[in-house]
């Protein structure tokens, strides 16, 4: 696991010898020769992406039993797992419906109860919109936004940030899985897993200034938070590189990926590569020649906040 | 109030009646100090279209914005200048950009509703004894480290309870409950700016007056469209330096002085009201810079209101602001020539009392929020010396 542990409730010190790993894992025919998502090829991939995390075995030969084997370091049976994902865009530019379904499945199988697991975000329609069927009591999957419970009455601060948080996070998660996705946002340059948590607080409007440095890191270092993050899955099948952070097709494209890692800052700092890689390739200036550089992605690693590493010379980058 | 009895009311378009009203100023307890919240973790099913409140009937385009490219907008309402990408909301969170047309979400969505006595807001030369019918909406263009009314200035609209009180229902409930004045109040009325006008409006057309406890954080233009609708204001001097407004505030002392200078131009009553925080606005030389320049820029007349800091919100580290404090904050004030300066939050001080800057006989006394004596004639004089007082004494 290396130095991904440190999104771990009780993060090592990262070290100078220590690397956080980042799985980027592709699947060209992942929508076949139509357009949409295959969901067999999607849950294959995604276990390629744990298996190339995690180890156990060549990527090449990944199996269900060795993804699951993977599954076994992020939760087990007595855990209630939240999994935060993005609608904001749409269905256009949201976290895919069966890459969720597919990593329920894999916590289901390491023994979480299905009750047990939530599927959230900030308001329920936003969720519908993206293809998110809202799902309340009984003994299936839990699936619905903070709209339905609330936000805690108590303010939580750290730095410039204090807000409430969502009730979900607090009440109905021992482990936060962290599933955004991968996009262009005007204010901010990029939200991938980062500031996907802006979706868990009761103030988020007041935290876009100064493209949400040091917002972003300040809310990140939040106790609730990243005490519960274990893991973060970026869906790339789609992505953004201008125009977010609502979707808009001109300016997607389709990676056909998923990213992976421990630490959510590294995660992003690979993330950024790629949305400036598509950038320039669509002549594009950079986001810092825009004057939109996601800045707060270095204040999360600053020696204030140490929520992970944003230097490449300090992430492992695992393609498969 | 159940949603039924929600939808009836609308449906009927009756005026908000006294179980409503109650359940309202309730429901804002926050307002009241009682903010505390029962905290079910179980998830509530979808309420039926019927019982929910709905978002279009609070929806309407927003009056200070421009379009730009690419389905983005600038709002003019305030110096921030918030450029909104489809799908978002300003820093206020009340205002939302769909498809490039800028909506504001709180027309009509009161959130906090009480009648107040005028001494509250504090307005101390404007119709003292008389009450205002308050009202606010969620939502704040900054976010003050001490605001008391946090819960409602800093949410968006949907997540506190709200009711549907158009214009002509406010100036309603104002009427039967005897309140002269409307006050638009306790969150931040910059934000819902066409609904205070709107209001303002149905309240002239019966005889029913506006004001509004803003912190004059505003544009030129927008400021004098909606507050010349106003018939007294009272601005929120935070302190007397930018540094303050940047990291206390979130945002620019700039403007607000500049709107300060608009409103007297505009002929507008205005008092000022300067909450003291211990070590961070307190110094002598700010006091002094800042009463200089009220009387410079202003005149000698404008009140200026130094008010007790009780800690709050995000400034939970920082003791209660000595009252010694606030004399000095006086002293230096009255020495630089201001007529009116007041003490505010310390209930019994004599400085919260109206004196005569000529014969210096006290002309209203003021017993916590209540005026219990009011000399004042009706021509705006001193009974004693006949010294004109500056304000709006009489009905």
């Amino acid at each position: 696991m290396g130095a991904g542990a440190v999104l771990c409730a009780e993060p090592e010190p990262a070290t100078p010898s220590t690397k956080s790993t980042v799985v980027v894992a592709r699947d060209p025919i992942l929508r076949g020769t139509g357009t949409v998502v295959d969901p067999l090829r999607l849950g294959a991939l995604l276990d390629r992406t744990m298996q190339a995390l995690f180890g156990g075995g060549h990527p090449a030969e990944a199996s269900p039993e060795n993804a699951i084997a993977s599954w076994h370091r992020i939760a087990g049976p007595g855990d209630t797992v939240s999994l935060k994902v993005n609608t904001l865009g749409g269905r256009g530019i949201a976290t895919n419906v069966d890459l969720v379904a597919a990593v329920c499945m894999r916590l289901q199988q390491v023994g979480v109860k299905p009750a047990d697991i939530v599927v959230w975000d900030r308001d329920s329609e936003e969720m519908e919109r993206a293809g998110f069927r809202i799902i309340i009591g009984g003994d299936r999957v839990q699936c619905y936004g903070t709209d339905r419970v609330g936000y805690e009455s108590e303010l939580c601060a750290w730095g410039s940030v204090g807000s409430c948080l969502s009730k979900i996070l607090t009440r109905s998660s021992s482990v936060l899985i962290n599933l955004p996705v991968l996009k262009d946002h005007d204010g901010a340059g990029v939200t991938i897993a980062l500031k996907n948590m802006y979706g868990a607080i009761h103030n988020p409007n007041k935290y876009h200034p100064n493209g949400c440095d040091p917002y972003v890191a300040d809310l990140n270092m939040l106790p609730a938070i990243r005490s519960r993050m274990r893991l973060v899955i970026c869906d790339a099948t789609t992505a953004m590189y201008e125009g977010g952070p609502g979707f808009k097709p001109e300016h997607s494209w389709r990676p056909n990926s998923l990213l992976a890692s421990q630490d959510a800052v590294a995660l992003d700092a690979i993330g950024l590569q790629m949305i400036e890689h598509k950038r320039a390739e669509m002549g594009l200036k950079t986001l810092e020649a825009e004057q939109r550089a996601p800045h707060y992605i270095a204040t999360a690693a600053d020696g204030e906040h140490r929520l992970g590493h944003c230097n490449t010379s300090r992430i492992a980058l695992v393609e498969v | 109030m159940n949603a039924k009895s929600f939808a009836e009311k609308n449906l009927v378009d009756a005026p908000i009646d006294r179980r409503s009203f109650l359940l309202c100023a309730l429901a804002s307890g926050a307002v009241l100090g009682a903010g505390g919240l029962a905290a079910p973790a179980a998830a509530v099913p979808l309420a039926s279209g019927a019982e929910r409140q709905s978002d279009a009937q609070f929806t309407s385009e927003a009056r200070f914005y421009e379009k730009l490219p690419n389905r983005k907008i600038r709002c003019k309402l305030c110096p921030r200048e918030c450029i909104v990408g489809e799908k978002e909301r300003g820093y206020c969170g009340v205002r939302e950009n769909r498809g490039g047309v800028y909506y504001t979400l709180v027309h009509s969505r009161v959130c906090a509703v009480h009648i107040d006595p005028i001494e509250k807001k504090p307005l101390f030369h404007y119709l003292p004894g008389t009450t205002a019918l308050s009202i606010a909406t969620a939502g704040c263009n900054v976010n003050c480290k001490f605001c008391q009314n946090w819960d409602i200035s800093q949410s968006r609209p949907e997540q506190i309870h709200a009711e549907y009180i158009p214009p002509h229902q406010a100036v309603s409930v104002a009427l039967q409950y005897n309140c002269p004045t409307i006050a638009y109040t306790y969150s931040e009325p910059v934000v819902f700016a066409e609904y205070l006008m709107d209001t303002a409006d149905a309240g002239h057309a019966k005889s029913v007056r506006s004001i509004v406890v803003s912190n004059g954080y505003m544009q030129h233009e927008s400021l004098i469209e909606a507050y010349s609708k106003m018939d007294a204001v009272k601005i929120d001097l935070k302190a007397f330096t930018e540094s303050y407004y940047t990291k206390v505030i979130t945002g620019q002392l700039k403007p607000v002085l500049e709107s300060l200078v608009t409103l007297c131009k505009m002929g507008k009553w205005t008092e000022i009201v300067y909450l003291v925080v211990p070590t961070l606005n307190d110094d002598d030389a700010e006091f002094r810079g800042l009463a200089q320049w009220v009387k410079t820029n202003l005149g000698p007349d404008v009140p200026l209101h130094f008010t007790q800091f009780h800690p709050e919100y995000l400034l939970n580290n920082l003791p209660i602001t000595p009252v010694p404090t606030l004399e000095r904050a006086k002293a230096i004030a009255d020495a630089e020539g201001l007529h009116y300066v007041y003490i505010g939050n310390v209930p019994g001080h004599r400085a919260q009392n109206t004196y005569c800057p000529h014969c210096r006989k006290m002309l209203v006394e003021r017993v916590g929020f209540t005026a219990s004596q009011m000399l004042i004639r009706k021509d705006s004089t001193c009974p004693f010396c006949r010294y004109k007082i500056p304000g709006i004494w009489h009905l």
